[in-house]
């Protein structure tokens, strides 16, 4: 399972620099997308995976019985995941605005603000 | 007393709040938005008093014990910077009563502030690194709409570009966070500092320091990272221009500090001061060039940001205590004389109805005291004794031929006179050539329209971050003891991992 959402995690990484390196601002979303992602599965990945109980303390019991599944991982996941999920909501306007103001959705064209004023090119 | 951590938090999120409920009400937005700021001016001042006498507060949120809940912690450092925070937000609150026009108003720009002001308090005062990503967040979305309020094409391009690249810094954050929760099993700072000597993997902790230098590398806008800030800064409204050069950058030359000289001290962290010092006489020297080219005095102000980051990193990236207090004084000379530049462009603008330096001149001609006002921050930025700027940038040198880095020496050496250069360019063009457009010009006539309330909002702000320069000059010792008192605390893990986790580990 861990050989397997490694593989993932590196897969999704492949996939976000690629996409993110692409002129065309749809392709870059999907590339801080699948970053996002592959960062919630890694933390997951990262922090053991164990097949266990959840955290609690049984009724009567001193202890937490073993084999627990820590429940840190998912927690910061969770909070990863609602924070990514609004920011990328916010970026999805951002870019359509960007889209529908400008003119145009290759961002090689969208210079102007990085150009000295009376550069032609 | 330890309660009064969470003031400079929770008082900017109750102000934003009362605000989201009158949203038709501007003129109460506008109160507020000043009464909030002074209030939490007021309160970081007192938290700073007794950190003072008190040493390091440290909170447990929700009364979980330290390495398992989160942990509000105010040691010197991080007060001084709250103190800086609430100050620019004052200032920023007075001077976007005078520019900010009604439709941003109406469309929620003071709330925003205060909740952008919120997430810097909360990412200066947090103990916990996870905590430091979410407050990281809640400062970034605040920035985002800041940014883009008002939807110009090239407020948009711009976001785009400040969005794409601090959301890719917010991912390697996380990854980062990760790596470091699987190795160490702890995300609150004074754990991993008490556990980071004593584990294995020490190959996987370079990684994970390795990863925190970038993803702060891009907020501080440090030498390979920092495209996204001459792409953005210059397109929102002049205030929001300014509270984004004096905070945001210093945020994350923040985290670079507290990490690389609390939590990581082992000899992974030498590497990365290696990296940063070879990395901050790029950033000095980039920045400065870029500047000199420029024309826009916004832009051009933007580029001097990175270099003055450049400065600040240098400082750190040397670690003695000397170097630290010298990092820090620059942090807080330059908050004050940056934003202070922002404001006077955003004046000139005003004035001269360009920020552009070929279109505009004439404006001593004028405004013989607006002269003198651009002066301060401008000699001060450049290193001119005896303002602030001159005690800042001869600490850190002297901090680097204690240390013999002569070569690093020489090079912001030569970048102090080329931003002296670029200082006397705005001079040269906006105050002393005659007006490209003739004497007299329509905008001249503009300016005497502004009700004398605004113009009052204007100038206020700039005299009061003036005249902080020029305290921070003649009375320089006060406040360098404070920074040199930050410096060895911070050198010292000692006593915050004891503050934090109250004499366990």
């Amino acid at each position: 399972m861990t050989f397997m959402l490694a593989v993932i995690v590196g897969v999704l990484y492949a996939a976000g620099t690629y996409l993110i390196l692409r002129r065309s601002v749809v392709k870059v979303i999907f590339g801080l997308i699948f970053l996002g992602h592959a960062a919630n599965l890694m933390i997951f990945t990262v922090g053991r995976l164990t097949k266990g109980a959840p955290a609690f303390v049984p009724e009567g019991a001193e202890a937490i019985t073993e084999p627990f599944a820590d429940p840190l991982p998912q927690a910061l996941i969770l909070t990863a995941i609602v924070i990514g999920f609004g920011v990328q909501a916010f970026t999805i306007v951002l870019f359509k605005r960007t889209y529908q103001t400008v003119g145009t959705e290759d961002l090689d064209k969208m210079k102007s603000t990085d150009q000295l004023p009376g550069d032609k090119s | 007393m330890s309660w009064i951590i969470m003031l400079p938090i929770l008082l900017p999120l109750c102000t934003a709040v009362i605000m989201i409920f009158f949203r038709r009400s501007t003129a109460l937005h506008r109160i507020l938005n000043a009464a909030g700021t002074a209030l939490m001016l007021g309160v970081s001042l007192v938290m700073l008093g007794s950190v003072q006498t008190g040493g390091i507060l440290s909170l447990r949120i929700g009364g979980w014990e330290a390495p398992f809940g989160i942990s509000l912690v105010a040691d010197m450092l991080s007060s001084v910077m709250v103190v800086a925070t609430a100050f620019i937000g004052f200032t920023t609150a007075l001077y976007s009563l005078g520019t900010i026009d009604r439709e941003r108003e109406h469309y929620f720009y003071h709330p925003l502030l205060q909740l952008l002001l919120m997430g810097i308090n909360g990412a200066f005062l947090t103990g916990d690194i996870f905590n430091l990503y979410v407050w990281f967040e809640v400062m970034l979305i605040s920035s985002f709409v800041l940014l883009v309020l008002g939807g110009r094409p090239e407020q948009l391009e711009g976001a785009i570009k400040y969005v794409t690249l601090n959301l890719l810094s917010s991912s390697i954050f996380l990854a980062a966070v990760g790596i470091l929760y699987g190795t160490a099993g702890t995300l609150n700072m004074a754990d991993l500092a008490a556990r980071i000597p004593l584990l294995g993997h020490r190959e996987l902790l370079s990684v994970v320091g390795v990863l925190f230098m970038i993803t702060f590398g891009i907020k501080a806008a440090i030498f390979p990272l920092f495209f996204w800030l001459p792409a953005s800064y210059h397109t929102p409204p002049v205030a929001v221009s300014a509270i984004f050069a004096g905070l945001l950058t210093k945020v994350g030359v923040y985290a670079i500090m507290r990490f690389f000289t609390t939590v990581f001290i082992h000899e992974e962290a030498a590497f990365i001061h290696q990296v940063l010092l070879f990395l901050s006489a790029f950033t000095m020297v980039v920045g400065v060039m870029g500047a000199v080219a420029q024309y826009d005095m916004r832009k051009l102000l933007s580029f001097h940001i990175i270099s003055q980051i450049g400065y600040m990193i240098f400082a750190l990236a040397i670690q003695s205590p000397l170097a630290i207090a010298g990092a820090l004084f620059y942090i807080i000379h330059n908050i004050v004389a940056k934003t202070n530049l922002f404001y006077v462009s955003g004046l000139i603008q005003r004035l001269k109805g360009s920020y552009d330096l070929r279109e505009i001149g004439g404006v001593y001609r004028f405004y013989p005291m607006l002269g003198l006002l651009f002066l301060v921050p401008a000699l001060g930025l450049a290193g001119i004794p005896p303002l602030s700027g001159f005690w800042a940038k001869f600490i850190v040198i002297k901090a680097g031929i204690d240390s013999e880095h002569y070569l690093l020496v020489g090079i912001a050496l030569c970048v102090s006179m080329l931003t002296l250069y670029s200082m006397i360019k705005i001079w040269n063009e906006a105050f002393w050539k005659d007006d490209p457009r003739g004497e007299g010009s329509v905008e001249d006539e503009g300016y005497l329209l502004i009700p004398s309330m605004k113009k009052v909002m204007m100038v206020l702000p700039i005299v009061i971050l003036g005249s902080v320069t020029i305290v921070f000059g003649f009375w320089f010792e006060p406040f360098f003891e404070l920074a040199d008192k930050a410096a060895v605390e911070l050198l010292d893990s000692g006593a915050y991992i004891e503050a934090v986790m109250g004499g366990r580990s």
